[in-house]
């Protein structure tokens, strides 16, 4: 199904590439060093965060957890922004005293970056409450891993926006591990889907390494959610490539497993279909990814090139308005 | 100024700000249809409809969650917590995500958040719910915290927290709810600074330092110890954090001696930051070591007999008193 809020399909797949290239670098710039604490990798589960993205509108609200790079540069934060801070720097999208797991954009919606697992879906519950408040249509987009949904903090968001009836998806991305532990050693439910039930939620399910999927079942959620606020769960099937963090060999996994679905590569995916249907030549491809990999690199030589947050700058943020106590 | 209870005056706060602000909203266990579980937000329902005063499943960390998210995106919540023994449920939010995100954001989201509720022993609840959370949460940056132990500084304080841009927790007192005392017209937007303490009674022998429920037993001991010819002047904190050290300091370069009465236990307690501030920044002042009536340091027994053992009491303070002045 096609809505007047899609978006355009080779613009999607530039951002995947964008995605992807960034954290290829970032990975790199890991190793040597240049970035601190964890670093979460979203590579493989881009198809997920971008269907969203080109389902909603720019203002509707979006929160995720630790593993947010993906989500700001879907959202429109600068490559350069988004770099700077994983090197800490002043000029980066939470001015260097967030990282990698805490990234905020307010300009673009994006509310967060938020590192203890599950303990952001009240909070998009909250952003969907304020919403309805105000009589907004906007949808709030909640992004969590597998590994949330059995902490108590989600299970009752999830309570409270069935209750309320909030105007909140709650997305699933399933990539079948919580760090090292897979959905079967953590989950009593067969299917994660069926969490939303208990709940009088609507669920569906999606593929998360295939575009169009997503965003067309979420295209379909949103705009029910729009002519009647309520909340929805989907559950959308992906995988990362990469461990769980830059520190994890994932061997908890097997190699015949990520192979799998590395084949079904979800930038491979769009591009052989944008392709087939000749919407995109390869000269085109080659192209936007080129691009993505210069301004991937463009940003390591710009946080490189950035400041530090000055020191005399510590206590600024403690309280608005640079209050002390 | 007209008589009304501390509770009367919570109540004529909450509405008040409502009244004034549409992004303020009450949120909380029992807040709408029961009209409170201490009666605070009694008829706030009917006055200003479902949509702001909110009923919520006993859910402490999904509601006061909620909050937090709320006001990333402009209210102004204020999310009533039965007792503040069950803010522990949602210690994750009030401690991890209210005052957090304004750094972790690099400056983009404040969260103008009150949290309230009473704090503190009641009366033969037992360990669970009894606890006195202030020097838990006075230890983490980005809240603030005020401990009104009067109806004027209930109202007063509760209104600047509504309007406060930072995460401010409001620590009332179960047992003070039904207390009485002299409130400004209604007419009159009372408003109370955070971080100003208060004299209650001037004195010239000792300085009682207390807040919240320890005030009543401070100015108690303080009539008694009149009696005994010993002047002791009781400075209510109002505030935990900010702290106000200017008044704590000028007391006590007035009076050299020094009681600190607080209502939670000793080990890491309020009391010890401000012996601590005390010393470091007036040392030569003091003509004896500071002492502190607190709670004893275990968990609260249902007995009523134990209990009193337990809990801070004019007595103790009058003992405290008299070791100071070596009287």
């Amino acid at each position: 199904m096609s809505s007047p809020e899609q978006r355009d399909e080779v613009e999607m797949l530039s951002l995947m590439l964008l995605i992807r290239r960034f954290e290829e670098r970032a990975s790199q710039q890991y190793q040597a060093q240049k970035i601190g604490g964890f670093c979460h990798l979203y590579i493989g589960q881009e198809a997920v965060v971008i269907g969203a993205i080109a389902a909603t509108r720019p203002d509707d609200y979006l929160i995720t957890a630790y593993r947010d790079h993906a989500h700001a540069l879907a959202r429109g934060t600068s490559a350069d922004a988004c770099m700077a801070e994983l090197y800490g720097k002043v000029t980066g999208c939470s001015r260097g005293l967030g990282g990698s797991m805490h990234y905020f954009d307010k300009a673009n919606h994006m509310y967060g970056g938020h590192a203890i697992v599950g303990a952001h879906v009240p909070l998009a519950a909250g952003m969907a409450f304020a919403a309805k408040y105000r009589g907004e249509d906007r949808v709030t987009l909640c992004f969590f891993g597998d590994g949330a949904i059995n902490q108590g903090s989600f299970h009752e968001a999830l309570n409270l926006a069935g209750l309320y009836k909030l105007p909140v998806i709650f997305i699933c991305e399933n990539n079948l591990f919580a760090m090292g532990t897979s959905v079967e050693r953590s989950t009593s439910l067969k299917q994660i889907v069926d969490r939303a039930e208990g709940y009088d939620i609507a669920g569906y399910v999606a593929d998360g390494m295939n575009f169009r999927d997503v965003r067309d079942k979420l295209a379909e959620v949103v705009d029910g959610i729009r002519k009647d606020p309520h909340p929805a769960f989907v559950e959308i099937r992906t995988y990362r490539y990469r461990g769980h963090s830059m520190s994890d060999p994932a061997s908890y996994r097997t190699k015949d497993q990520l192979e799998k679905f590395r084949m079904d590569d979800p930038i491979t995916r769009l591009r052989a279909q944008l392709t087939r249907e000749g919407k995109l030549t390869n000269e085109q491809f080659d192209a936007m990814d080129k691009g993505a990999k210069d301004t991937a690199l463009a940003s390591v030589k710009f946080a490189e090139q950035s400041e530090e947050p000055p020191l005399e700058d510590l206590y600024k943020y403690t309280y608005a308005n640079g209050e002390s106590t | 100024m007209r008589e009304i209870t501390y509770r009367q005056a919570l109540n004529e706060a909450l509405a008040e700000e409502l009244e004034r602000d549409q992004n303020v909203f009450l949120m909380g266990e029992e807040v709408a249809q029961y009209n409170g579980a201490y009666k605070v937000s009694q008829g706030l329902l009917d006055r200003f409809g479902s949509m702001r005063i909110i009923d919520t499943p006993i859910s402490e960390n999904g509601f006061a969650g909620m909050g937090v998210g709320a006001a990333m995106v402009g209210l102004r919540p204020i999310i009533e917590f039965m007792t503040f023994s069950f803010s522990l449920v949602a210690f994750d939010q009030v401690v991890n995500n209210a005052p957090n995100m304004l750094t972790m954001s690099g400056g983009q989201f404040n969260i103008p958040i009150t949290f309230r509720g009473p704090n503190g022993p009641a009366h033969q609840l037992g360990a669970t719910h009894s606890h006195a959370t202030e020097c838990l949460y006075a230890n983490f940056p980005g809240l603030k915290i005020c401990t009104p132990a009067t109806p004027r500084d209930a109202k007063g304080l509760l209104k600047t927290a509504i309007r406060d841009n930072n995460p401010v927790l409001v620590l009332e007192s179960e047992l003070l709810y039904s207390s009485k005392g002299m409130v400004e017209p209604l007419e009159h937007d009372l408003l109370i600074p955070l971080g100003q303490a208060e004299l209650k009674r001037e004195g010239s022998d000792v300085t009682i330092i207390c807040y919240a429920q320890t005030v009543p037993l401070a100015l108690a001991a303080a009539e008694t110890l009149e009696g005994e010819e010993i002047s002791a002047e009781v400075l209510d904190l109002r505030s935990i954090k900010p702290l106000d050290l200017q008044a704590i300091l000028a007391s006590v370069s007035k009076t050299h001696r020094v009681v600190v009465a607080e209502q939670d236990r000793p080990y890491c307690g309020i009391g010890a930051e401000i012996c601590f501030r005390i010393q470091k920044e007036i040392f030569d002042e003091l003509d004896a070591p500071i002492a502190r009536v607190s709670q004893e340091d275990v968990p609260m027994p249902y007995n009523e007999r134990l209990e009193q053992a337990v809990l801070p009491s004019a007595e103790k303070i009058i003992a405290a008193v008299k070791k100071v002045c070596y009287a």
